[in-house]
C-alpha cells in the first residue's frame, strides 16, 4: 500500500516539476524565479509577510468559488453525472445575483441574504435544467450543460452591452459597480469575505457529511454507481440525479455570487472566471474526496491569482499557471492509474496456484 | 422582419454558400476525426483543446519556416500525441476516457496560451488559392466546390474518403465492429486494441490538421484561443450526425449557415453585433438537443425514413474499455 | 480433422478452471461435453477457440500440434466456435456480420458475398435474408447466421457452446440436423451442454467434466443413469413436496394484456395464492421477462387489472408495487440487484427498513455482520458486492429481501450455482413459501420447475400456452409445450 501511495504521488510531483522547468527553459527565464513571483503574487514572499493581506484576501476570494463548484461536483460525480454545465451555473448564480444588487434596495443584512438566495436559486434552475434534460429528455449530460453554458455566456454578454450596460457607454467590460449594500461585506483593505468563506467551508463540510453519513448521499452513490440496481431497490433515481443537479448547482450559484458581490463587484463578461472547469480537474485531483478539495483548491487558486503576476514581471505568459494545473492533474491520473494496474497485476501473480 | 428574412434570403446567395464551404474545412477535418475515432469506441473529448494546440503547432511551424505544407503534419502530429494519451490511459491503465479527455483538453487550451502568446497578431503565409481547371467553369458548383484552395478540396475529399472507407471496404467494417461490439471483433481475429489505438491516433491527426485549417486558411493567423469552442462544435457535430461521415457533413454546413446567418443579422440588430456570433453554439447545441429527445425519438420510431434520416444511435461499445479474457 | 487436447491447466486467480484436461475428438464425429455450470467446459472451450490462452498443455490438430494465441490463430487453423449468446453486430445486416473479419481484398464486394451467403444459406436449408439487421433476427438465426459463417470460413471444427438456450424447438431440430450432417462430411463437432438429454440424442461419444476435470469419456448412447452419476456423483432424486395450505390470492392478474409484442395476442387471467409456487418455463424471450414485468409495475398492461394483496395497481409505479410488499429479482444479480463498490454493510443500509436521515453506522455493522452469519454468505460486511461469488452475491440478494413478503418474482434463481448453494437458495424460498408469501419464478431447468413449482406456466413464442400441474406432469410433457408440441414427440422424429 505504501508503495502505492509512493507512486501516486511522487510521480505527478515529479513530471509537473520537470515539464514546468522545460517550459520555463523554452520560454527562456529561469525556473525559480516565475515559482517564487506565483507564491509572492498570491500570498507574498515570505509568504504572508506584512503588507500581503490584499494579495491573500483575493486568493481566498479565488479559493471561495473553486471550493464551492468542487463540492458540488463531488455531489454530481457521485451520481454518475459529468456536469460540465458548471460553468453556466456559475454564471446564472452571478447575474441573479446581479439582479438582486442592481434592481431591490433595502436594508444591508436582507440585501445581502437577498443576493445569496438568488444566486442559489440561479444556479439551482440551470443546475435542474441539465438534470430535466437529461432524465426527461434522455440528452447527454455533457452536452446539454455545455449548451446551457453558451446560453449563460451569450445571456450575461448580452445584459453587458444591453439592459445593464453602464451608463452612458456600451462597452464590454461590465455593468457599474453596485451599490456598496449589496457587497459582501469584507476585512478591511482586502476583498476577503468571511461570509464568503464560512459558505464554502459549510459546503466542504456538508458534502463531507452527505456521504459519509447520510443514507441520501448513500442512495446517490447507489444511484451513480448501478442506475437499474437502484431502481429496483425502489430508489426513485430520476429523483436523486435531478438533486444531485440542483445541488450542485445552488453550490455553483453561490461561487458565482461570491464572483460577482465578492470579487469584481460588478457583472463581467467572463464571471465564472473559468473555475467550474477548473473545478472538474480539482475534483478527479482530489478524487471526489471532499476534503482533499480544501488544500488542492487553495493550491489552484494561488496559481491563478499569482501567475497574473508573470505577464507584467517576466514576460511569460500567465497561462503558465493553467498548464502547471493541467500537468498536474494529468500526470496524477496516469501516476495512479499505473499504480493501480501494478498493483492489480501483482495481486494476480501471487494469487496463481 | 423585412430584414430577418433578406438575411436568410442571402444566405442562399452563390458567394455565401462558396464562403460556407471555405469556411467548413476546419470543422470537417475534425468532425470526421472524432467520428472515425467515436466509430471506433474510443471518445476524444479533448478535441477543443487538441485542435487550438495543433493549430499553434501548424501555425508556428509554416510561420517559422514560411512553407505553409510544412504546418499541416506538424499539426497533425499533435493531434496524435494527445488522442494516444487517451487511447493509451484507456486501454493500458483503465482509465476513464472522458475524464482523461476532459484533462488534456484543459491542458492543451493552456499549453497553446501559453506557448503561442508571441505569435499573437502575426501573419503567416497563407495556403494559395487554386481553382480547378475545367471543374471551376461549372456554373453555380464551380464556383461553390471548385474555386478554392487545396485545403477545402482536401476537406471535402476526406468525407467521402471517409465515407467511402467506412462502408465499402473490409476495413472499415472491422473500424465499425470494434466500436460496435468488440468482444464479437476479437472473436473474429479483428485486433480490436490495436485497430483501437490506429483509428484514435488517424482521428487525431484529422483534428489536428483541422486545427491547422483555422490557423493557416479560414481564420488566418494566431491570437488568443483562436478556434475557441469549435472542438465542442465537433463534438455535437458528430452526435447530430449519427455518427455518418455524410450526416455529420451536413452538420458541419449547416453550422456555417448558422453562422452566416448571424453575420446577415448584424446591420439588423447592431445593439447584438457582440452576441449574434456566439448564437449559433447555443442553437447547434440545441439541434442536438431535439434529435435526442426521447419523446421525439419515439414519435420518429413511427416512420421509418424519418427515423433513418433523423435518428442517431452510438456505437454501443462507445467510452468502453476492452480486455481480452 | 481430429482433434487432441492433451492435459490443459487453466486458472483464474485461484480458481483451477482446468486441471488437466485430454480428450480426443475423432474427424467426422459429433462429441458431447457434459458437466455442470461452472465446471469448466466453457472455459475449455475459450481455450480450445483462442479466447484464452492455456496455462500449460498441448493441442494437436491431425497429428500436428498448434497454438492458439489468439482467436485469429483458431480460424486459421480451422476452429470454428459458436457462442452461447452468438457474438453477432446488432445493428449490422445478416450480410455485413457475415463479411466482418473474413480475409479478402480491400473493397468489400458485398455482391458476390451475397451470391455466397445465399448459396451456403440455401444448403443447409437456412432462410435468411442478408439485408434484414440482425438485431430483428431470432437467437436461432442469429447462430444459423453464425453457423454459415463459420463453415465459409473455412472451420473444419466447430465448438457449439450450449448452443440450445434460447431457441425454438423447431430451430433445434434444424440445428441437430445441420450438425449431424456437417459431420457426416468429415467435420469434427463439440457439443457443449448441460443437458444430458440433448447430448445422448445428438452424439456419438462424450465427456463428462465436473470441477475441471474429466471424469468420464464414454461411447453413446448409455443408460442415463450413468451419465448422472457422472455429473452428480450419485443419482438425483425427487424429493416429495411438503404440503402447505394455500392463503388468499396474493397476486391477481386479471384479463392482462400488453400493447404490443409478446403476450399482446391473448388475454391472461391468473391468481398466485399465498404459499404457492408458480414456476414459468419456456425459451429464453418467450415472455416469462413480460410476464414477470406485468406482475412488478414495470411494464403497465394495455387492459386488465393486476391486484397485489387486495390492492389494484394497475398502471401504478413499480415502486408503488414494492410498497406492497412485492420484490422481482431479474437474472442479472450484479446488474439488476447490487451495485458494484457498495459493501454489504451499504447494501443493508439501503435496503434497511431504518429511513432516519443520519446512518448509524455501528448498528448498520452489527445488523450486515449478523445477515452476514446467518445467511453463511462467504465475505465479511465490509465485502464489495463484486467481490462475492455469484453463489455469495445470491444469498445476499436473498438477505436483502424484507422480512414478510406478499409476493416474491424471481428469474432463475439458481442459475450458476453449485449445487450447496442452489439447495440452500430453495430451502430459503421454501421457508418464505411457508411463510405465505406467493412466488413466481422463471427458470431454464426444467427440473428446478418440476421439483419445486405447485404449478407451472409454459411460455411459447409470446403467450402461455400450457397450464401443468407439477405434481402430475413430466419432463417430456413440459419439454413438448416449450417446444410448442401438443403432440409427443418421438425419439429420432428430430433427426433429418
Amino acid at each position: 500500500m505504501n508503495r502505492f501511495n509512493a507512486a501516486s504521488f511522487v510521480i505527478p510531483a515529479a513530471v509537473v516539476v520537470v515539464s514546468a522547468v522545460a517550459l520555463l527553459w523554452l520560454a527562456g527565464t529561469n525556473p525559480w524565479e516565475p515559482i517564487q513571483l506565483i507564491i509572492e503574487g498570491s500570498i507574498g514572499w515570505p509568504p504572508f509577510e506584512e503588507g500581503s493581506a490584499a494579495k491573500v484576501g483575493d486568493t481566498v476570494m479565488v479559493w471561495v468559488p473553486i471550493a464551492l463548484a468542487s463540492a458540488g461536483l463531488i455531489v454530481t460525480f457521485a451520481a454518475g453525472m459529468w456536469n460540465i454545465g458548471i460553468e453556466g451555473q456559475i454564471i446564472m448564480g452571478a447575474i441573479a445575483a446581479a439582479f438582486v444588487a442592481r434592481e431591490v434596495s433595502t436594508a444591508r443584512p436582507l440585501l445581502i441574504a437577498l443576493t445569496i438566495v438568488a444566486g442559489v436559486l440561479g444556479g439551482l434552475l440551470w443546475g435542474l435544467l441539465v438534470g430535466l434534460l437529461r432524465t426527461v429528455g434522455g440528452v447527454n449530460e455533457i452536452f446539454g450543460g455545455l449548451g446551457l453554458d453558451f446560453v449563460a455566456i451569450s445571456l450575461t454578454t448580452y445584459l453587458i452591452i444591453g439592459p445593464w450596460s453602464r451608463t452612458g457607454v456600451a462597452s464590454t467590460s461590465g455593468t457599474d459597480v453596485f451599490a456598496d449594500a449589496a457587497l459582501l461585506p469584507s476585512l478591511e483593505r482586502t476583498r476577503l469575505s468571511p461570509l464568503a468563506v464560512a459558505l464554502a467551508l459549510v459546503a466542504i463540510v456538508g458534502v463531507w457529511i452527505l456521504f459519509r453519513g447520510t443514507l441520501y448521499g448513500l442512495k446517490l452513490k447507489a444511484v451513480g454507481a448501478n442506475r437499474v440496481s437502484a431502481f429496483l431497490m425502489g430508489i426513485p433515481t430520476n429523483r436523486y440525479l435531478l438533486g444531485a443537479f440542483m445541488i450542485c448547482g445552488a453550490l455553483a450559484g453561490i461561487a458565482g455570487m461570491s464572483q460577482a458581490t465578492g470579487f469584481h463587484y460588478k457583472l463581467i463578461p467572463a464571471i465564472s472566471g473559468n473555475y467550474g472547469f477548473l473545478a472538474i480537474l480539482v475534483v478527479l485531483l482530489a478524487r471526489f474526496r471532499a476534503f482533499w478539495v480544501i488544500p488542492i483548491s487553495f493550491f489552484f487558486a494561488m496559481i491563478a491569482v499569482g501567475s497574473s503576476q508573470l505577464d507584467l514581471r517576466l514576460d511569460v505568459n500567465s497561462a503558465l499557471g493553467g498548464v502547471l494545473q493541467g500537468v498536474l492533474v494529468l500526470s496524477a491520473m496516469f501516476g495512479l492509474g499505473w499504480a493501480v494496474h501494478r498493483s492489480r497485476r501483482r495481486a494476480e501473480q501471487e494469487m496463481a496456484p | 422582419m423585412s430584414g430577418v428574412w433578406a438575411a436568410f434570403v442571402g444566405l442562399f446567395d452563390t458567394a455565401t454558400i462558396a464562403s460556407i464551404v471555405a469556411g467548413a474545412s476546419g470543422l470537417l477535418f475534425a468532425t470526421m476525426g472524432e467520428t472515425i475515432s467515436e466509430k471506433a469506441g474510443v471518445i476524444n473529448l479533448s478535441v477543443d483543446g487538441s485542435m487550438m494546440l495543433a493549430a499553434l503547432a501548424g501555425f508556428v511551424v509554416a510561420f517559422e519556416t514560411g512553407n505553409v505544407w510544412l504546418g499541416f503534419p506538424a499539426a497533425a502530429a499533435v493531434g496524435v500525441i494527445v488522442a494516444l494519451l487517451i487511447v493509451f490511459g484507456n486501454i493500458e491503465l483503465d482509465l476513464n476516457q472522458v475524464a482523461v479527455g476532459f484533462v488534456l483538453f484543459a491542458l492543451c487550451t493552456e499549453l497553446s496560451r501559453f506557448l503561442g502568446s508571441s505569435y499573437v497578431g502575426r501573419q503567416p503565409v497563407a495556403v494559395p488559392a487554386w481553382d480547378i481547371p475545367l471543374l471551376s467553369e461549372i456554373p453555380f458548383l464551380g464556383r461553390v466546390l471548385f474555386s478554392h484552395n487545396v485545403v477545402v478540396y482536401l476537406s471535402l475529399l476526406t468525407v467521402v474518403v471517409t465515407y467511402l472507407y467506412m462502408y465499402r471496404t473490409r476495413a472499415g467494417l472491422d473500424l465499425q465492429g470494434i466500436g460496435e461490439r468488440p468482444e464479437a471483433a476479437h472473436a473474429r481475429g479483428v485486433p480490436v486494441n490495436r485497430l483501437r489505438y490506429w483509428y484514435t491516433a488517424l482521428g487525431g491527426a484529422l483534428i489536428g490538421i483541422g486545427g491547422a485549417a483555422f490557423t493557416l486558411d479560414v481564420k488566418l493567423g494566431w491570437s488568443d484561443r483562436p478556434t475557441r469552442n469549435f472542438g465542442w462544435i465537433v463534438l455535437a457535430i458528430v452526435i447530430f450526425g449519427g455518427w455518418h461521415p455524410l450526416r455529420a457533413a451536413v452538420g458541419v454546413l449547416l453550422f456555417g449557415a448558422l453562422q452566416a446567418f448571424a453575420l446577415n443579422l448584424q446591420p439588423e440588430f447592431p445593439g447584438l453585433s457582440q452576441v449574434l456570433p456566439s448564437i449559433p453554439f447555443p442553437l447547434m447545441i440545441l439541434a442536438l438537443v431535439i434529435v435526442n429527445w426521447k419523446t421525439m425519438l419515439r414519435w420518429l420510431d413511427r416512420y421509418p425514413f424519418l427515423r433513418a434520416v433523423l435518428r442517431s444511435d452510438p456505437p454501443s461499445a462507445i467510452g468502453t474499455r476492452f480486455e481480452v479474457n | 480433422m481430429s482433434l487432441e487436447l492433451r492435459d490443459i491447466h487453466k486458472h483464474f486467480g485461484p480458481v483451477r478452471a482446468n486441471d488437466g484436461i485430454t480428450i480426443t475428438v475423432e474427424a467426422g464425429t459429433l462429441h458431447g461435453l457434459l458437466g455442470e455450470n461452472g465446471a469448466g467446459k466453457s472455459t475449455l472451450m475459450k481455450v480450445l477457440s483462442g479466447f484464452h490462452a492455456a496455462d500449460s498443455g498441448e493441442i494437436v490438430l491431425n497429428g500436428r500440434e498448434i497454438r492458439l494465441a489468439s482467436p485469429q490463430d483458431a480460424i486459421a487453423a480451422g476452429i470454428g466456435m459458436l457462442h452461447q449468446d452468438p457474438l453477432v453486430f446488432l445493428p449490422f445486416t445478416a450480410l455485413d456480420n457475415f463479411v466482418l473479419g473474413s480475409p479478402g481484398a480491400i473493397r468489400l464486394d458485398r455482391r458476390s458475398a451475397a451470391a455466397e451467403f445465399k448459396e451456403l444459406c440455401s444448403r443447409y436449408g437456412f432462410n435468411l435474408d442478408p439485408d434484414t439487421p440482425a438485431r430483428l433476427l431470432t437467437v436461432g438465426e442469429r447462430q444459423q447466421l453464425e453457423i454459415v459463417r463459420l463453415l465459409w470460413l473455412g472451420a473444419k471444427v466447430l465448438i457449439l457452446d450450449e448452443p440450445t438456450t434460447g431457441i425454438s424447438a423447431d430451430q433445434r431440430a434444424k440445428l441437430f440436423g445441420t450438425l449431424k450432417e456437417l459431420a457426416t462430411e468429415g467435420m469434427s463437432v463439440i457439443f457443449v451442454s448441460h443437458k444430458l438429454e440433448e447430448v445422448d440424442e445428438l452424439c456419438d461419444r462424450v465427456t463428462v467434466m465436473t470441477r475441471g476435470k474429466v471424469v468420464g469419456e464414454l461411447d453413446l448412447p448409455v443408460p442415463p443413469q450413468q451419465l448422472v452419476e457422472l455429473m452428480f456423483g450419485q443419482a438425483v432424486e425427487m424429493q416429495d413436496r411438503a404440503e402447505v395450505d394455500l392463503g388468499g390470492p396474493h397476486l391477481r392478474l386479471s384479463g392482462v394484456r400488453t400493447a404490443s409484442g409478446l403476450l399482446s395476442e391473448h388475454s391472461l387471467s391468473i391468481d398466485v395464492h399465498a404459499g404457492e409456487v408458480i414456476g414459468l418455463a419456456g425459451m429464453e424471450g418467450s415472455g416469462q421477462d413480460t410476464f414477470l414485468r406485468l406482475c412488478c409495475g414495470m411494464r403497465a398492461p394495455k387492459e386488465g387489472k393486476v391486484t397485489i394483496a387486495g390492492r389494484d395497481l394497475t398502471g401504478k409505479h413499480y415502486h408503488d408495487f414494492l410498497d406492497a410488499n412485492l420484490k422481482y429479482l431479474p437474472a442479472g444479480r450484479l446488474e439488476e440487484g447490487l451495485i458494484q463498490g457498495l459493501t454489504v454493510t451499504e447494501h443493508f443500509v439501503l435496503t434497511g427498513d431504518d429511513t432516519s436521515f443520519f446512518i448509524d453506522w455501528d448498528r448498520a455493522r452489527g445488523v450486515a455482520k449478523r445477515q452476514v452469519e446467518h445467511f453463511t454468505i462467504k465475505g465479511t460486511e465490509a465485502s464489495t458486492a463484486e467481490s462475492l461469488s455469484g453463489g455469495n452475491q445470491q444469498r445476499l440478494l436473498l438477505a436483502m429481501l424484507p422480512p414478510r413478503l406478499s409476493v416474491l418474482l424471481m428469474e432463475h434463481p439458481t442459475r450458476g450455482l453449485d449445487i450447496e448453494s442452489a439447495d440452500w437458495v430453495w430451502r430459503q424460498l421454501l421457508a418464505r413459501r411457508e411463510e405465505g408469501t406467493a412466488i413466481v419464478f422463471a427458470s431454464a431447468d426444467l427440473d428446478e420447475l418440476l421439483r419445486y413449482s405447485d404449478r407451472i406456466l409454459v411460455f411459447f413464442s409470446g403467450a402461455i400456452i400450457g397450464e401443468l400441474d407439477a405434481g402430475a406432469t413430466n419432463v417430456d410433457e413440459i419439454g413438448m409445450l416449450i417446444g410448442g408440441r401438443t403432440a409427443p414427440i418421438h425419439r429420432g422424429e428430430l433427426a433429418p
